[in-house]
């Protein structure tokens, strides 16, 4: 049952006794990979270089001098991430074939561990989206939609129509990084958030998805959608593993400005069994309209979890959150023009043929290489921007951003430790019920509920709850103060200890890998 | 309000997407729409928020060179070049408007 396990308890002491060696488990998971394909969550599979640093690995095991708990554990990197020697095309034409001649600082952090790079994730075109249905690459299948679990609760209309048409998405835009992790083919995988990225394909898959304070990771090699909103987020199967993670990837970065020169401590979550003394804080406006009653009436159920356990358990008002959609929507699309102006073809990535003029030659190459979505945000980032247009629009939702931030210093102030609000609206809907609505309208509706955290800058995290009537993951997310990470974390292992979330069956995985699923269990750790 | 030919033409001279056909003039009014929303929320007296961190000093580093000579890896990437340049089409030359 190696393919499960967690870093910490479990694959990093299996490596290290020599249970298991890097190679065989980096062979293993890329075979899982090549099983897996239909998911369509990686875009590139690194195999020559993932197996040549698992044999170094091996080496470093060998002569019992391993880097750290990283070393020879498989990870997956969104493709949105710069990695040298290996493509990265953020799911969009403008970058198919581009090589990066560099790595960017959290992938260099975590191969400086020891980590072997298995592969680029699959994500919505430039993590524009919220069902990582929008890349060039097509969109990526949630695990789930082949779990027993979701098979045994779903009625095919008629034989051929089954698998084919029923399956779910994994939300957006980290969708890639979050099946990669779901099904087994990785132990923890890079994805981004800017407006819920990491936490709503988390919850829709049945993973920790956990968004980092702004400032605290390094966004340098990070493809900028939002400069002022971004950051990298971890996604792994289980709260101590994100903890290592943001361990081995936090701290100052000479080349990024943006992260704060605090000294950061990596630790390790102490098993939390009082919760007498924390206040949890119950956001009113994030019952939100559109949001399902089975996911209401699991949030009900884990504030009574923690209040029954002694916690302060108080309802709270965040009264700016309904315009945080609104708000972010000019922020984002005002960035978004800035930041994708670089993309003009001389330097990198694709370029029109047309040669009348520089201009027409970059319209032409911005045209072809970006999809509708990224080029309506640029149209629409440069209109707010308009300066008869930017006191009325950019500056006016700056303003608000300040309001929304404000709301939660109010409510931190107030004596509250963490808020506990649901991270999607629903559980993971059916592809083809999904594109019915335009990328736009999607991302309005399934943002609503992670959006304000990426806003304020704080850290927050998903974690897998309970199951849906239909037999989808459902995650609930916790939001933290600013930099108090190691808080957060210790509320959301006590939190997911309590819930014991159901492991995935996957009968392909089974099929495949008979003999290392030895028994089913839960994916929690105690 | 409808956004006009010539807000159209100048957006596009700035954004360089090509996308003044019915769909993306379409795309636009919706977002315009969707954004005036904002409108409701009042701001008197409320700074705008540049950044989460304002309240810290950014960091500088010292002016020193620390990495460089990198320019084969740089135009690895590109597709026309010429020597150390990267070549571009004739510039100043204005795009066509809408009705053109």
């Amino acid at each position: 049952a190696v393919l499960n396990d967690g870093l910490r308890s479990q694959v990093s002491a299996a490596l290290k006794e020599g249970q298991i060696t890097p190679t065989e488990l980096c062979q293993r998971c890329l075979a899982l990979i090549k099983s897996t394909k239909f998911l369509n969550a990686y875009i590139t599979v690194a195999e020559e270089s993932a197996l040549k640093q698992a044999e170094e690995s091996e080496e470093r095991y060998r002569r019992g001098q391993p880097l750290g708990i990283l070393d020879g554990v498989p990870i997956a990197v969104k493709d949105n991430f710069n990695t040298a020697g290996i493509e990265t095309t953020c799911a969009s034409n403008m970058l198919k074939g581009y090589i990066s001649p560099y790595n960017a600082t959290v992938v260099q952090k975590l191969l400086d561990q020891g980590a072997v790079l298995l592969g680029k994730t699959n994500l919505d075109e430039f993590a524009m989206g919220s069902g990582s249905t929008d890349g060039v690459f097509g969109p990526v299948r949630n695990p789930w939609s082949y779990s027993k679990q979701y098979k045994e609760k779903s009625v095919p209309k008629s034989h051929s129509e089954d698998e084919e048409s029923n399956w779910v998405i994994t939300g957006g835009s980290s969708g890639g990084s979050a099946a990669a992790v779901s099904s087994f083919t990785c132990f923890a995988a890079l994805g981004s958030d800017t407006g819920g990225s990491t936490r709503n394909p988390a919850a829709h898959c049945g993973v920790v998805g956990l968004k980092p304070t702004y400032g605290l990771i390094s966004r340098h090699g990070l493809i900028p959608l939002v400069n002022s909103m971004d950051v990298p987020g971890i996604l792994t199967r289980c709260v101590d593993d994100a903890a290592i993670l943001l361990g081995s990837l936090a701290g100052h970065d000479p080349k990024d400005s943006t992260t704060v020169q605090d000294d950061f401590k990596p630790f390790e979550l102490p098993n939390l069994t009082d919760v007498s003394k924390l206040s949890i804080g119950i956001p009113k406006e994030y019952n939100a309209p559109g949001l399902s009653s089975e996911i209401v009436a699991l949030w009900l159920k884990a504030a009574d979890l923690f209040k029954n356990a002694g916690a302060k358990v108080v309802e709270v008002s965040l009264p700016h959150t309904r315009y945080s959609i609104v708000c972010y929507h000019v922020l984002c699309t005002a960035e978004v023009a800035s930041n994708m102006a670089r993309f003009d073809g001389l330097e990198y990535g694709h370029r029109s043929d047309k040669k009348d003029s520089t201009e027409s030659m970059y319209a032409a190459t911005r045209r072809e290489g970006f999809n509708d979505v990224v080029r309506g945000r640029i149209l629409s980032g440069n209109y707010f921007l308009l300066k008869q247009n930017y006191e009325k629009y950019f500056v006016k939702a700056q303003k608000v951003r300040r309001l929304i931030a404000n709301d939660f210093v109010e409510v931190f102030r107030s004596g509250v430790d963490i808020l506990l609000t649901p991270t999607t609206l629903s559980d993971a809907a059916p592809y083809t019920e999904f594109i019915q609505e335009d990328n736009r309208t999607r991302s309005a509706q399934d943002d609503v509920l992670t959006q304000a955290a990426n806003m304020a800058g704080l850290p927050a995290i998903s974690v897998p709850t309970a199951l849906s009537e239909k037999g989808l993951p459902v995650g609930l997310q916790f939001i933290g103060r600013s930099f108090q990470e190691k808080q957060l974390l210790t509320v959301a292992k006590w939190f997911e200890k309590q819930v014991q979330f159901p492991m995935i069956q996957l009968e392909e995985v089974k099929r495949h890998d008979s003999g290392v699923f030895q028994h089913q269990k839960s994916a929690s750790f105690s | 309000q409808k956004v006009s030919v010539e807000v159209l033409d100048h957006l596009e001279r700035l954004a360089l997407v090509d996308f003044r056909d019915s769909e993306g003039v379409e795309r636009l009014q919706k977002a315009i729409q969707f954004a005036d929303q904002l409108h409701e929320v009042n701001t008197d007296g409320v700074e705008p928020m540049d950044s989460v961190l304002e309240d810290r000093c950014l960091y500088l580093r010292e002016d020193d060179v620390t990495e460089g000579n990198c320019t084969k890896d740089l135009l690895e990437n590109a597709r026309e070049k010429v020597e150390e340049y990267f070549v571009a089409p004739p510039g100043n030359i204005p795009l066509p408007n809408l009705e053109e």
